[in-house]
């Protein structure tokens, strides 16, 4: 018995002085470790080969200025070259003139930054919609559900297809899903 | 009872000093070093400085890290099946597995070697050897697949590879067992002087493609490793050999009888010469020659049928027997390729050997008799010099290009660095424990990078949490910079890290294929856009053409197949975008899922037994809705008359 337990307070000791010495090891060693990790996201990947995704191919385009200023503000950039798929309802500047005077300044101030991007949500749908998808979607009288949590109505008329009562000029496929051009700004119901 | 607990109070008090000397012997290195962990640290989003290629040994495979982080990327299937990655269970890679002995789905993967140009890594490929069921592969390190798997013919435990020469013009590959040429029904007893030992020399062409040009049937000794010569001594090739007694059984003890061994020194260059002036003689065989092509994604095995070998005696001039201590294991060649340096694993110093005494020993005919009509070269003719007394069981040798060379001792678990050409030894590290080979990028060319020596130990007992009887190897590294090496980071490692070759990563990432373009692919049933997707039945073998994008295959809904039909789905990866794979698989089907990069094409094999709608879906995690990325098919009767019909959302 009296083995036994001088067995155990051996090994405790050993355990115990063990354990003091790897700590300090660990103290010292995490010293080194203070390296500052500058935050890159999706967006910076650089990819010369892979098809262009959303954003790329709006950042190659003049008429997106608008939009992409927008969606730099708003910090969303990383969700717009995700995986996806996505579908991009993309207003040209135009559309950004359309609005009253002085809205986009507005949402272009830091201060409204979520509000920007609700905005934008509302131009994005999670989902793979080409055109002729929406036309099923039209047919069947199924709503689009978008980021923002809003539904926009998609309907065929005589002269083409329409989302939220604006009319889709152009549909390109992109990497990461499609844009689908617009010239109007989907602003969300409050 | 009472002497028991006494002798265990003992031995406790003897492991805590140790234990406790260890670690105070740590912290002292800690305080030495406390930037350790600096140094191993990679940040995230950053990338190693090497890529480190360790093999799996019994694995069969080929595992890719990163140094100094020790960070595994990848695991690439090489000689053993991969259910993750389809590696000989899609129809495509089926092929790359076929031998002489049929379809072998492990092997034992040793020694990867990286491929030159002028003596320096050039980053194209990774060339290693499956010991058992003798093969070499090659790696391509534009997709990180193994690309080509050649057989090798009249070897048996192919262990002295898988080396390549100064300009990759040959990838080596030597005998460890010696066997029957050709094999045949013999007693084994009859063994010597009459089994054979072939060293293969496969051509390595511009683009890659391998042949096994000749074989040298040399005596019937077990042959370890090797390695090229280089810069003076190219064209040649160096090979340790043991059990030069020729011993059948009981090699532990009766191959262990000789003072000295050889190092067996061949001259290629002038064999080549021979066997292209019409030397040699083609003998018949039966090897497996597989190829993968990245255009069709498809493996074909195509069975050659004669090798041609060589005589050694028959080539004055070409191969001599260079006496080294005591079964020696590693052959290693010094980056100038003037020293050579044998390991004798139960000797109590290192060789090394002078290439240019040998020439000369050569010249002036200073022989000590011959083996089999092969001239024996004078060992104190040959000897630059030894370390003495370096350690326990010495393995292997790399040299850091600044004049010092580091060997591994796996009985003394440590490694030793000590200079060339003065033989003294200037620093010692422990390993935990039992290291077996050792790695410095570059570490077997010309030019080594020496910035890190990485030892892989066979033994770890207590090193990790423990995970049962069988727990992790592991990999070591260490600093060189400095005048003492200094150990950095411990890390577990995949199956056995039996060897390593490494490469500044500068030299392979920017060549990494990315994905494969659709308009490039030529596989017999890929199809081009999704809209092209059809079923084709042929008797009781239905072919289904599918297409897969975010977030769905096309078709989704398939009937009309019936039980004890033959399904093939063959997929293909529309996507054409970075790191976008898709996976797919059927429930019941006897094999594993696919795993689909973008433009590639690979096919599975279902054969429905019951009646039913069996589901498949996607089984990598794609996009947002890779859970909706799923289909079904309906199986009926076998004498259902219900047509062939597929839809994508009711179309």
């Amino acid at each position: 018995m009296k083995n036994k337990l001088l067995v155990f307070l051996l090994f405790s000791f050993v355990l115990f002085s063990c354990k003091n010495e790897k700590q300090a090891n660990d103290d010292n060693t995490s010293q080194g470790n203070t390296a500052v990790v500058e935050h890159k996201g999706q967006a910076a990947v650089e990819d010369s080969e892979s098809d262009a995704n959303a954003l790329q191919v709006a950042k190659s385009l003049d008429d997106f200025k608008t939009l992409v200023a927008a969606i730099e503000a708003a910090g969303v950039q990383d969700a717009v070259v995700n995986t996806g798929p996505l579908t991009v309802f993309a207003p040209v500047n135009v559309a950004f003139d359309k609005l009253p005077e002085g809205t986009v300044e507005n949402l272009l101030k830091p201060e409204n930054k979520e509000q920007l991007a609700f905005v934008l949500k509302n131009h994005v749908a999670p989902a793979n919609f080409p055109d002729t998808q929406l036309k099923k979607e039209a047919e069947k009288g199924r709503k689009l559900y978008m980021a923002s949590g809003k539904y926009l109505d998609v309907t065929e008329k005589e002269d083409g297809l329409y989302v939220a009562g604006t009319k889709i000029l152009k549909t390109v496929k992109v990497s990461n899903g499609w844009i689908h051009v617009i010239d109007n700004v989907l602003v969300p119901a409050e | 009872m009472k002497t028991i607990f006494k002798f265990l109070t003992v031995i406790l008090a003897t492991v805590s000093i140790i234990s406790c000397g260890n670690n105070g012997d740590s912290k002292k290195q800690g305080a030495l070093t406390g930037n350790a962990a600096e140094k191993v640290y990679v940040a995230p989003g950053e990338h190693d400085e090497f890529y480190a290629f360790v093999s799996g040994g019994f694995s069969g495979q080929l595992a890719v890290y990163g140094l100094p982080s020790g960070r595994l990327f990848k695991v690439i299937p090489v000689f053993s099946v991969d259910a993750e990655k389809a590696w000989g269970f899609n129809e495509e890679t089926k092929p790359m597995l076929n031998t002489s002995h049929g379809f072998i789905p492990w092997d034992d993967s040793h020694h990867p070697d990286i491929s030159q140009t002028n003596g320096e890594l050039n980053g194209r490929w990774v060339f290693i050897n499956g010991n058992n069921t003798p093969r070499i592969a090659k790696i391509d390190l534009t997709t990180f697949e193994t690309t080509e798997i050649i057989e090798i013919p009249n070897s048996a435990g192919n262990h002295s590879s898988s080396f390549v020469t100064e300009n990759t013009e040959y990838v080596v590959a030597g005998t460890r067992f010696s066997v029957p040429v050709p094999q045949r029904d013999m007693p084994i007893k009859e063994y010597k002087g009459n089994f054979k030992g072939a060293l293969s020399f496969i051509s390595v062409s511009p683009e890659g493609a391998m042949d096994l040009k000749f074989q040298v049937l040399m005596p019937g000794f077990n042959y370890d490793l090797s390695h090229p010569g280089r810069g003076k001594s190219h064209g040649w090739f160096f090979f340790t050999t043991y059990n030069t007694e020729e011993a059948n059984s009981l090699l532990e003890v009766n191959a262990s009888q000789n003072d000295k061994d050889f190092i067996a020194a061949i001259n290629w260059k002038k064999i080549e010469e021979y066997v292209n002036g019409g030397g040699g003689k083609k003998m018949p065989a039966n090897y497996a020659h597989n190829v993968y092509n990245d255009e069709t994604h498809s493996a074909t095995s195509t069975m050659k049928k004669e090798v041609l070998v060589v005589d050694p005696t028959e080539v004055p001039g070409a191969v001599y027997l260079l006496p080294t201590p005591k079964s020696p294991h590693g052959c290693d060649v010094d980056p100038s390729g003037e020293y050579i340096i044998g390991s004798g694993k139960l000797a109590a110093e290192l060789t090394a050997h002078s290439f240019t005494k040998m020439l000369d020993a050569i010249e002036n005919k200073k022989f000590d008799g011959e083996a089999y009509g092969i001239p024996i070269l004078n060992y104190e003719d040959v000897l630059a010099g030894a370390v003495k007394q370096p350690g326990l069981g010495p393995l292997h040798t790399e040299f850091d290009g600044q004049g010092n060379a580091y060997t591994t001792f796996f009985i003394s678990s440590e490694v030793v660095k000590w200079k060339l050409g003065t033989w003294e030894v200037i620093d010692r590290k422990p390993t935990y424990y039992s290291v077996g080979h050792l790695m410095i990028p570059g570490g077997n060319s010309r030019k080594p990078f020496g910035k890190y020596v990485v030892a892989m130990n066979k033994i770890t007992k207590d090193r990790y949490l423990p995970t049962g009887p069988e727990v992790t190897q592991s990999a070591q590294l260490y600093d060189i910079t400095g005048e003492k090496m200094e150990l950095l980071l411990d890390f577990p490692t995949v199956g056995e890290p039996h060897y390593a070759a490494g490469c500044p990563a500068d030299l392979i990432k920017e060549n990494s294929k990315k994905f494969f373009k659709l308009e490039e692919n030529k596989h017999p049933y890929a199809i081009q856009t999704p809209e092209e997707a059809k079923v084709v039945r042929n008797g009781n073998e239905v072919h289904i053409y599918m297409g897969m994008i975010r977030s769905h295959f096309t078709p989704d809904n398939i009937e009309g197949i019936k039980v004890g039909d033959k399904v093939y789905f063959h997929v293909t990866n529309h996507e054409q975008d970075y790191d976008v794979p898709h996976g797919i698989s059927m429930i019941g089907a006897n094999t594993s899922e696919l795993l689909i990069m973008p433009g590639q094409t690979e096919t599975f094999v279902w054969e429905p037994k019951e009646v039913g709608v069996w589901p498949f879906y996607c089984t990598d995690f794609c996009s947002a809705l890779h859970q909706e990325m799923q289909g079904y098919v309906r199986v009926s009767p076998r004498d259902s008359s219900i047509e062939l019909s597929w839809s994508l959302d009711g179309e």
